[in-house]
């Protein structure tokens, strides 16, 4: 950490004068690179919807951990997120509903499962604003070790599996014939979303997680042409939004993550409108 | 399930033989008794009505679907135990808006190293070279979700192509392709069976074909009900119970 914030201190920046703007920066350029490449599988996968409603499982998990005294909720948490992504995976498999009619279901069930435990006999909610808005300005040097272990993991992870991923997702009849096992490809990537999902959600927040996960693909998709530039544009424009969101947050004394959401937001407004543009 | 190499029957001609074969799904019987024989370097064309079990039966000799009876192949020359089928599915279009170009679906199919960093200079040259094949070079860099029908059907079987399969198995190839594009792209399966001596087994629903680039036809519908040369099965009375038709071409 004190070599980032030497950098820091060569930067002519009058906002990275305070170590908790330090903090966030890194934590963004951590986070930008891992949001950007899940979100072009998310977008492709159309699982936009899911990685909303694992934040939504991960919440309900924190609320369990906290009601039972953990110390660190969040690894309760990502427990409870894999077994929810599991438990999906498993109901997709075996059931005739269309997927965006069992996470409703599912999402519906952790919400109220989770606000049901936080309030239990009496409880107040307010200790969940946290995880609920999310401040990545109140990120801690052991919180941003995590997030770059994840970023690392994530890395590896889409070096081996990334093309394996594309196709599952773009066509899995043929993945089916090229030997791709096509179900567990799939189990295992929501199973990553869900630990990257629940471990992102104390910095970022529960109700921006999703456009972070959502937005940089979908931009991306309304410009690219192939998967060199899907993925390029996907991490870029998380940079982008990541860092200007933060400025402007900065400036304009907004909470940080609205900010980058709304940053992402432009984005995308923008690209939709070129989208014509490509071949 | 048995898979293996058969010798003898046929002799060496015969590159699948298929010996009561029935495929079971949960309570219902699929399939039964379906006996067959594709020859080297044969165009096999598999006809029948919706839910007839031609999917299924494709599924079963590559091997995805369980079943009883015999499946055994044959291939001259390779001493391989397991022969490299080379499969094209029944194809659904991809998503228009897939930012994805046929060039990184063969990188995501053929290369360990990830799509996503782009193509090497030698994985490039050999996707041409398999584009090459099919006279598709020019598709290259088009994404896969503008192609047309016989365009798509074109890069999935360049893509079945290599490697150089010994029996190449198409599902329903002509579905989607326009009258055009048919004739074109059977003039190319065609060649491509003369050209690397492959056995063709295939699904379809236009009859029109038959007669020019079959060499066998097999009329199924749970079972075997006519097989022979195009002319003897669109004449039979199996064929004309089946689709409420007289013989001949549709």
């Amino acid at each position: 950490m004190s070599i980032w914030y030497w950098i820091c201190e060569l930067l002519p920046l009058e906002m990275l004068r305070w170590d908790f703007m330090r903090n966030a920066l890194l934590a963004i350029l951590l986070m930008a690179p891992l949001f950007g490449l899940l979100s072009t599988m998310i977008v492709t996968g159309r699982m936009s919807f899911f990685s909303d409603a694992l934040g939504h499982s991960a919440f309900t998990g924190i609320a369990i951990g906290c009601i039972c005294g953990v110390a660190a909720p969040t690894w309760v948490a990502v427990i409870f997120s894999l077994v929810f992504a599991l438990l999906f995976s498993y109901v997709r498999s075996r059931s005739n509903q269309a997927a965006d009619t069992l996470i409703g279901v599912f999402s519906s069930t952790a919400v109220a499962l989770g606000i049901f435990i936080a309030t239990l006999g009496g409880g107040s909610f307010t200790k969940y604003n946290k995880y609920l808005i999310g401040d990545i300005l109140s990120v801690t040097p052991g919180e941003i070790g995590m997030l770059a272990l994840v970023l690392v993991a994530v890395l590896i992870f889409w070096v081996i599996y990334s093309n394996r991923l594309t196709l599952t997702s773009i066509h899995p009849q043929l993945a089916s014939s090229r030997g791709i096992p096509v179900g567990v490809s799939q189990t295992i990537f929501t199973a990553a979303i869900a630990v990257v999902v629940t471990l992102s959600i104390s910095s970022v927040g529960l109700l921006i997680l999703n456009s972070l996960l959502v937005l940089p693909g979908a931009s991306a998709r309304n410009v690219a042409k192939n998967l060199k530039q899907y993925h390029l544009l996907s991490v870029l424009f998380a940079l982008f939004a990541g860092v200007g969101g933060l400025v402007v947050s900065y400036y304009w004394g907004a909470s940080a993550g609205a900010a980058i959401s709304l940053v992402l937001a432009l984005i995308f407004a923008v690209t939709f409108c070129f989208r014509k543009a490509r071949v | 399930m048995k898979l293996f190499f058969h010798g003898g029957g046929c002799g060496d001609s015969c590159c699948l033989r298929v010996q009561d074969l029935s495929v079971t799904i949960g309570s219902e019987r699929i399939l039964h008794n379906v006996n067959m024989h594709v020859h080297c370097g044969e165009l096999v064309a598999l006809i029948g009505p919706n839910g007839a079990g031609k999917s299924t039966f494709l599924k079963a000799v590559l091997g995805q679907r369980d079943y009883d009876g015999v499946i055994a192949f044959s291939s001259p020359g390779q001493r391989e135990r397991r022969p490299r089928i080379g499969y094209v599915p029944q194809s659904p279009a991809f998503d228009p808006g897939d930012p994805v170009c046929v060039a990184d679906l063969f990188a995501c199919c053929m290369s360990k190293r990830p799509a996503f960093l782009g193509l090497s200079k030698a994985m490039r040259t050999k996707v041409l070279e398999c584009l090459e094949r099919v006279h598709g070079e020019d598709l290259i860099d088009k994404r896969v979700g503008t192609l047309s029908g016989g365009e798509l059907q074109r890069v999935l079987l360049a893509l079945a192509l290599e490697p150089l399969p010994n029996i190449l198995i198409l599902d329903e190839p002509l579905s989607g392709v326009d009258a055009e594009g048919t004739g074109a792209l059977m003039e190319m399966l065609d060649e491509i069976r003369k050209t690397y001596d492959l056995s063709i087994l295939m699904t379809t629903h236009d009859f029109s074909i038959l007669d020019k680039y079959a060499d066998q036809v097999v009329l199924i519908d749970r079972t075997v009900l006519s097989q022979g040369s195009p002319q003897d099965v669109l004449d039979s009375e199996a064929f004309r119970r089946v689709f409420h038709r007289g013989g001949g071409k549709s």
